[in-house]
């Protein structure tokens, strides 16, 4: 089409070039254009939170956000949460506490989970069902992943205090 | 000491162990690869174009100004496709059914909203999307049916929208009812609700002329009979047809399912040259993938003074939606075929309309029939009770098939094979249920909890779930020079986890360390055959089939070490951990798997008479299914008010038979309880009375979030291995859904008070908020 833009987007740190067109979404953008297709969308209407990412930090619903509207801005996915081989402690979480199934809800909650942990490490259990019911899960039963955002959450805070 | 004689080296096993899961490390890491992820270079994108009448004569498609567009490859309309015959549904006993079937796009006629009319091919999705809302679509509409408890209108002239009529009988119906000491008489619906996995469907097809294969990718379930289908129709040889399984987003009985789309992509791969992609997204989802579960039963149960049940009599009427497609009548004939659950009933009579009408086309979901089953029957306890003034306990107690009884043969069959009931002592494992909810304490802490004015109940229900379905299943396994294992299956995946299950069972039967084994599954280019993921089957019939394929090639890996290697006889040999060890002396010289692949390398084998290749075959077949059992329990807490129920405790309880892997069933048991609670409170595609769905997006089709599913308790009991296989499995896929329905609506009746109010699913707020408004009336 005629009105595309050359816009950059910064994901898990790297620049990635890409033409758009003002209405392609930043999820399908991640997806067929900076070939992260770890970002699953699973409603294109901003509910189920599938396509969840941070956005300096917060999480976004990738599908509700125009690819021009993230550039200039710190992106990241779940291609980013493994340090090389060293998992996160939460992908580490979500396989002891078998916190997934079929795996397409799991990318979005993990990057809602690390939201949730960076910003409220110590967050009370109502809180964080509250906080997790932001996104749909159609296999576990949520049982498992509230679990194991929470042995995440305790881990991380013993790995701080013997910082 | 063993039979041979020689000592047996301490051995780890894998099968009963919750051992981590080999498919996650893709899925928490970004690399999982669903259908939306497949790609390949010029693709098209395809893009329906649907009805948006529910029923009407198909007077012009006008596609000029798609077609005049520079970015538009190719509109197809029926004329297109005329050559492509209707969608075979599955085979079955019921005759009759084949004139229903739909074609890939509609002709002449229109019979539900979201029913494909038109596609167009572009080589940008966003412009597809464009294309398509350029073709108009010119109907006159015709008489609207939305309910299958109307009176049958027309399908087409001489066809009404009743195919079939399903009647099962036994034993002397009249005569219980003449000498019933009591007649209960009820009037109960299910509402129409789904599986709606996460991902929506996708299939991506390609034509390779080299080869001359057309490879289809994003199938799932069934492979192979999809496979044999999709040859058929586009006049193929099935050797030339090659389906590819991705990652697949939850499968719950409606994904993998060949529907209209599958065969428009594969049509157009091979028309128009280049490959083709269609993703749906989530409105068609809700509009166009099978739907599920919605009936009406008006069920009499003929009863004694003690509340035995002498007779049941059920007439049903099954909405299937506008076409047969997929599984022909067999929700409705499965349906009427479990209507006893776990209860022992003399005499049975039942009459299930099969219907159509302009809503989308319905099929299976988890627990197909059962689901609505358990409903029937668990409410016909619950009133049984009510009307002698009896404990739904006891009432149950009294009509549950005792464990001296099994294997107990009912005078019925479902899909075709009898129902034998092949293990359990029902009435023993619901003391179990009891005391692990502490019946009594919780019943007091209820009634303490009533007096102080709340409004919170107790409820129980009791399923019969079915699993395992035949007739085969097969597996090969291999290993190569490395000393890993490849296990090829025609099974398939839905993310159930069954790699891992099928692993741990080849560990224990070769000797391997169950992450040695990588699991190949859902291609139909590896394997000949195989009869996919439904039906609560992989882990009974491929877990069989593995066990029977791993034990043969360890007898083979064992003879030839015992004769050339190590100098000793098979029978003084074992494997451990891949190595192959002397049973008396497990630390002193051994081989590998790895060393026995290398000596059955085609030449060295060759040279010493052998049959190269370290592989073994397995097929398992059983054309009986196993029946698992359970109970669950439910504590809610109903807004007066509002009519909002909150469910506070859950207990599901299952008795698997053996559980490999228990981590794995009991997170199948979660995550159907949770399914379950959907479809009991909140789930429901609704239609209004022109046949125009309403529940097309999600936040009109409400999927229960962590929010409203509390944290489900689980007792896992392995009391009743089924006879009927190596291992004793019986299956877990369709474990924690079955009874939902029926609890949830036992227990607020209990904590309303109002026993018979609940008669439908969902329990909406809406719905229970006017009840109540109905009853202060």
């Amino acid at each position: 089409m005629s009105n595309e833009t050359d816009i950059i987007l910064t994901v898990n740190g790297a620049q990635y070039a890409v033409r758009v067109e003002p209405r392609r979404t930043l999820a399908d953008t991640l997806r067929d254009q900076c070939g992260l297709t770890g970002t699953n969308s699973g409603c294109e209407h901003g509910i189920c939170g599938s396509c969840t990412v941070l956005v300096d930090d917060e999480p976004v619903r990738a599908c509700l956000m125009f690819a021009v509207q993230a550039q200039g801005r710190n992106i990241r996915t779940v291609e980013g949460l493994a340090n090389g081989e060293e998992l996160h402690p939460l992908q580490r979480a979500f396989i002891e506490h078998h916190a997934l199934q079929c795996g397409f809800c799991t990318p979005g909650f993990l990057m809602l989970g690390v939201s949730i942990l960076e910003r409220e490490p110590d967050i009370a259990d109502d809180a964080l069902r509250e906080a997790l019911s932001a996104n749909l899960c159609r296999c576990t039963g949520y049982k498992n992943i509230v679990k194991a955002v929470r042995a995440a959450a305790s881990e991380m805070r013993a790995r701080s205090a013997t910082r | 000491m063993d039979a041979s004689g020689f000592g047996s080296p301490p051995k780890k096993t894998w099968v009963g162990r919750s051992v981590p899961r080999l498919e996650d490390l893709p899925l928490v890491t970004g690399r999982g690869r669903y259908a939306a992820s497949v790609s390949f270079p010029h693709q098209l994108y395809m893009r329906v174009v649907r009805s948006s009448h529910a029923h009407g004569k198909i007077l012009s498609i006008d596609s000029s100004a798609a077609r005049a567009h520079p970015a538009c490859v190719a509109v197809w309309t029926a004329a297109d496709v005329a050559h492509i015959p209707p969608i075979e549904f599955r085979p079955t006993k019921i005759q009759g059914l084949e004139p229903y079937r739909q074609r890939v796009l509609a002709t002449e006629r229109v019979r539900y909203v979201g029913e494909p009319v038109a596609v167009v091919f572009a080589r940008d999705p966003y412009i597809a999307e464009d294309l398509a809302e350029l073709v108009a679509v010119e109907v006159e509409p015709l008489p609207v049916i939305t309910s299958a408890t109307q009176r049958p209108g027309q399908f087409e002239p001489d066809r009404d929208t009743e195919p079939v009529v399903i009647r099962k009988e036994f034993g002397d119906v009249k005569g219980a009812f003449r000498a019933a000491h009591a007649v209960i008489e009820l009037d109960l619906a299910i509402g129409r609700h789904s599986g709606v996995p996460l991902e929506t469907r996708g299939a991506i097809a390609r034509y390779d002329a080299q080869r001359d294969v057309l490879e289809l990718h994003g199938a799932t379930k069934r492979p192979h009979p999809n496979r044999d289908m999709l040859a058929r129709m586009l006049g193929r040889s099935p050797t030339t047809v090659h389906l590819y399984e991705c990652h697949i987003g939850g499968g719950f009985g409606v994904r993998g399912e060949i529907y209209p789309e599958d065969v428009l992509v594969c049509a157009a791969a091979l028309k128009l040259g280049r490959p083709v992609k269609w993703i749906e997204d989530r409105r068609e989802n809700l509009m166009a993938c099978n739907h599920s579960r919605e009936q009406r039963h008006r069920v009499r149960a003929a009863v004694d003074a003690e509340g035995r049940v002498l007779a049941l009599d059920d007439e049903f009427f099954h909405d299937q939606g506008a076409y047969v497609r997929t599984h022909g009548a067999r929700v409705a004939d499965g349906t009427a075929s479990m209507l006893p659950g776990p209860y022992h009933v003399p005499a049975f009579r039942v009459a299930g309309h099969y219907r159509l009408t302009n809503k989308t086309p319905a099929a299976t979901y988890r627990s197909p029939g059962r689901f609505e089953s358990t409903f029937v029957h668990e409410r016909l306890m619950d009133a049984i009770a009510q009307k002698l003034g009896l404990d739904p306990l006891e009432v149950r107690r009294r009509n549950l098939i005792a464990g001296a009884q099994m294997p107990y043969e009912r005078p019925l069959t479902v899909q075709g094979e009898p129902v034998k009931l092949d293990s359990g002592d029902y009435p023993a494992h619901l003391e179990k249920v009891l005391a692990r909810v502490r019946w009594d304490e919780l019943k007091q802490e209820i009634a303490r909890r009533k007096t102080a004015g709340e409004a919170v109940g107790v409820g129980i229900a009791y399923f019969l779930e079915k699993s395992g379905q035949g007739p085969l299943e097969g597996v090969r396994v291999t290993v190569d020079t490395t000393g890993t294992v490849e296990l090829v299956t025609g099974a398939a995946s839905v993310g159930q986890g069954m790699e891992t299950v099928l692993a741990q069972i080849c560990g224990d039967a070769l000797g391997v360390d169950y992450r040695r084994v990588r699991v190949v599954h859902g291609r139909t280019d590896v394997i000949d055959y195989g009869f996919g993921a439904n039906a609560a089957r992989v882990t009974i019939m491929a877990g069989s089939a593995t066990h029977i394929a791993a034990t043969k090639l360890k007898a083979k890996a064992i003879e030839v070490a015992a004769s050339h290697m190590l100098e000793a006889t098979p029978e003084m040999l074992d494997i451990v951990d891949g190595r192959i060890v002397r049973k008396d002396r497990p630390d002193g010289p051994s081989v590998t798997l790895a060393q026995v692949a290398k000596e059955l390398l085609p030449a060295a084998a060759l040279a010493k008479g052998r049959t190269p290749g370290l592989t073994a075959d397995g097929i398992f077949e059983c054309k009986h299914e196993a029946f698992p059992f359970g109970a669950h329990v439910a504590v809610v807490k109903v807004d007066r008010e509002t009519g909002g129920v909150k469910v506070e405790r859950y207990l599901a309880s299952y008795d698997i038979g053996v559980a490999v892997n228990p981590m794995l069933v009991e997170g199948q048991i979660v995550g159907s309880v949770a399914q379950g609670l959907g479809g009991a409170l909140y789930e429901e595609f609704v239609y209004d009375d022109n046949g125009t769905p309403l529940s097309v997006t999600f936040a009109d089709y409400m999927l229960p979030t962590a929010h409203e599913v509390p944290d489900v308790d689980v007792l896992l009991t392995q009391d009743a291995p089924s006879p009927l296989n190596p291992l004793g499995l019986k299956g877990g896929g369709e474990s924690g859904i079955t009874a939902v329905g029926a609890v949830i609506a036992s227990a607020i009746e209990d904590a309303l008070d109002a026993p018979g109010m609940v008669t439908q699913l969902p329990i909406t707020p809406q719905r229970l908020e006017r009840l109540l408004r109905e009853r202060r009336a």
